[in-house]
């Protein structure tokens, strides 16, 4: 079982970084602290995913010095797909930070508990 | 190629190139331009339907003309045009219908952003019942929900703004685990596109290879898009979602875009993953399970509401139990009587939103339910259009819901067993509690209060067209659904 993990340390590390994102994102009542968690589980997840496209000992498939093998370049698409991922990513951050700053200037606390709350009595 | 094929690729890029103008111009400029689109968008789709329903076929559109893997892929068949046209029809009469209020409520330097929300609604709606590539499926499930999350939130004040954090925490968390399940997907077939990836899970499924894998990754897309689209126990976010938004953002939210996840659902089912195999891997009986439990428990929490708004809401926490019991039956009749259901709840529920809307301003503004009383005198025609709506909802005969809950119940009879007992012990439960609540409003609306004068309120023209329009749609649903369910069973059959 250890011997699986280790061989597969990408992949290791990606579920132990999405679950710290997933558990700060639930846990914490810190807006920006959510907004972290979520940006850290998002990256867990590009890990996981640029991991599948890495292959020991090639390299980043742009040729140089007339090699055009194969064989000799890691897989490009899932490189791809994690640069059209950070950008969402990135967007969807942004989103939430400027959430965050609206939210805090109508409340003055970044704890959702309490906007929640405030938010609440407001409406009553 | 004929002409007409080219004309979901465009409807997207015109979507796309509309959005971006939008935001540039201001006020009744931005309110035309989307209603342009929405209108040509529909027409468009018009076509693609008569072209579909008179080859019977359905056909693969290259993006720009590069064969996968470079280029990306679209499809168009008798299936996605139908729900396309319904969708786009239920946008207009949403859009429509809420304009006063949206202008009313909207502060005026934001009212192109609302019109860009709702080009980018359209746009990622029509990209997610199109696209025949899963990752580009995932780019646009990212887009609909920031631009859902912007119609949440853009009356801006403090409900809203609480509604749309809560919102995206829910939505954004779905769509990372229906990026895993692509990303797992990915790496046991090595494909992006859903007829390659539909050959390589059969021949994974034919030899028990990768058993584990896939049990997981059809787990996480499902999870993913049943917490996107508010399936119970997910469902926490849309009450307030779909309270605090717009009019016509209600209407977009609940009809539209927890929609156009479920029907990614449905193909990622049937076209990547392969219905016999997600039956085979036991999916099915979770998702019976949460739909069962979802009917009751929505219904339950919309008999507590206390504003109509929110008792609306609420009982679309039960009609997506119903769709996704229906799934879980695990049977093509299931399948198809989940489909007919996401429409009808589509149709219904935009018009119960648009007309609740009306009939809480002309009651005084507070939402509350008991303020509807002698509604009808106020306002007719919203009256009636909640009427019908709501008597929709409890499924009366020659209504679309009606017709749902017979195939439902023939589904269930042709499934046996427990299936079929839970199945129709919770239809009875679902029926009687959804009256209760619905019917009970209904009758409020036709009750004179004391002193009432007869004078009817006065509501916009556009909201008057917009009604009319929904009650038209969900007539024709509830009186001539032959058509409609033909073409459904026939493009579920090309989707296969």
């Amino acid at each position: 079982m250890l011997q699986r993990l280790m061989t597969n340390y990408h992949e290791t590390a990606a579920v132990i970084l999405f679950c710290i994102g997933f558990s700060t994102m639930m846990l914490h009542k810190n807006l920006i602290k959510k907004i972290i968690g979520m940006d850290i589980m998002d990256t867990a997840v590009y890990l996981l995913l640029a991991a599948q496209g890495y292959i020991q000992g090639r390299t980043a498939p742009i040729v140089v010095d007339g090699v055009q093998s194969v064989e000799a370049y890691i897989n490009p698409i899932p490189a791809g797909l994690v640069l059209t991922g950070i950008v969402v990513s990135v967007s969807v951050s942004a989103l939430m930070l400027a959430l965050a700053v609206r939210l805090y200037y109508r409340y003055h606390t970044l704890n959702l508990d309490e906007i929640i709350a405030l938010a609440g009595k407001e409406e009553v | 190629m004929a002409f007409v094929q080219n004309f979901p690729f465009f409807c997207i890029l015109l979507t796309l190139i509309c959005a971006v103008v939008t935001s540039v111009l201001k006020g009744a400029a931005a309110r035309r331009m989307t209603l342009f689109v929405i209108l040509a968008v529909t027409v468009m789709t018009a076509c693609v339907m008569g072209y579909t329903l008179a080859t019977g076929e359905s056909y693969v559109y290259l993006m720009g003309h590069f064969p996968a893997p470079w280029g990306n892929e679209i499809r168009a068949g008798v299936l996605e045009t139908v729900t396309m046209l319904l969708f786009c029809f239920v946008m207009l009469f949403s859009f429509v219908g809420g304009l006063s209020r949206s202008v009313r409520e909207i502060e005026s330097s934001k009212y192109n952003i609302y019109c860009i929300l709702v080009d980018l609604t359209l746009l990622s709606l029509l990209a997610l019942v199109y696209t025949n590539d899963l990752f580009t499926a995932y780019v646009f499930i990212e887009i609909n929900t920031i631009a859902a999350a912007g119609l949440v939130m853009i009356r801006q004040n403090g409900a809203s703004l609480v509604a749309g954090v809560r919102y995206l925490i829910m939505n954004l968390l779905g769509s990372s685990l229906f990026l895993i399940g692509i990303v797992l997907l990915y790496t046991v077939t090595g494909h992006l596109l859903m007829a390659n990836l539909q050959e390589s899970v059969a021949a994974l499924a034919a030899t028990g290879q990768y058993r584990v894998p896939l049990v997981v990754t059809v787990a996480l897309m499902s999870v993913g898009l049943a917490m996107k689209s508010a399936l119970f126990p997910f469902d926490k976010w849309l009450p307030g979602a779909y309270s605090n938004s717009t009019p016509t953002g209600s209407a977009v939210l609940s009809s539209l875009v927890s929609k156009g996840y479920i029907f990614l659902l449905v193909k990622v089912y049937v076209r990547v993953i392969g219905f016999d195999v997600i039956v085979s891997l036991g999916i099915c009986d979770v998702l019976f399970v949460c739909g069962a439990v979802g009917m009751v428990m929505g219904s339950l929490s919309a008999m507590r509401a206390k504003t109509t708004r929110m008792m609306v809401a609420y009982s679309s926490v039960a009609q997506i139990g119903y769709i996704f019991m229906a799934i879980g039956m695990g049977t093509e009749a299931g399948l198809v009587c989940a489909l007919w259901h996401m429409l009808a709840h589509a149709a219904t529920k935009s018009m119960l939103f648009i007309a609740t809307s009306t009939l809480d301003e002309a009651s005084g503004g507070t939402h509350l339910r008991r303020d509807l009383r002698g509604g009808f005198y106020r306002c007719p025609l919203p009256a009636l259009a909640f009427t019908l709506g709501a008597v929709n909802l409890v499924g009366v005969p020659l209504c679309s819901v009606f017709i749902t809950k017979v195939m439902m119940a023939e589904a269930a009879i042709g499934v046996g067993g427990r299936h079929m007992i839970v199945a129709l012990v919770v239809l009875a439960i679902s029926t009687v509690l959804n009256a209760s609540y619905f019917l009970g409003t209904a009758v409020q609306l036709f009750i004179p209060q004391r002193g009432e004068q007869a004078a009817g309120t006065r509501f916009g023209s556009l909201t008057a067209i917009s009604l009319i329009g929904f009650i038209a749609l969900n007539l024709l649903l509830g009186l001539a659904p032959g058509g409609i369910l033909a073409a459904l069973t026939s493009g579920l059959a090309q989707f296969a």
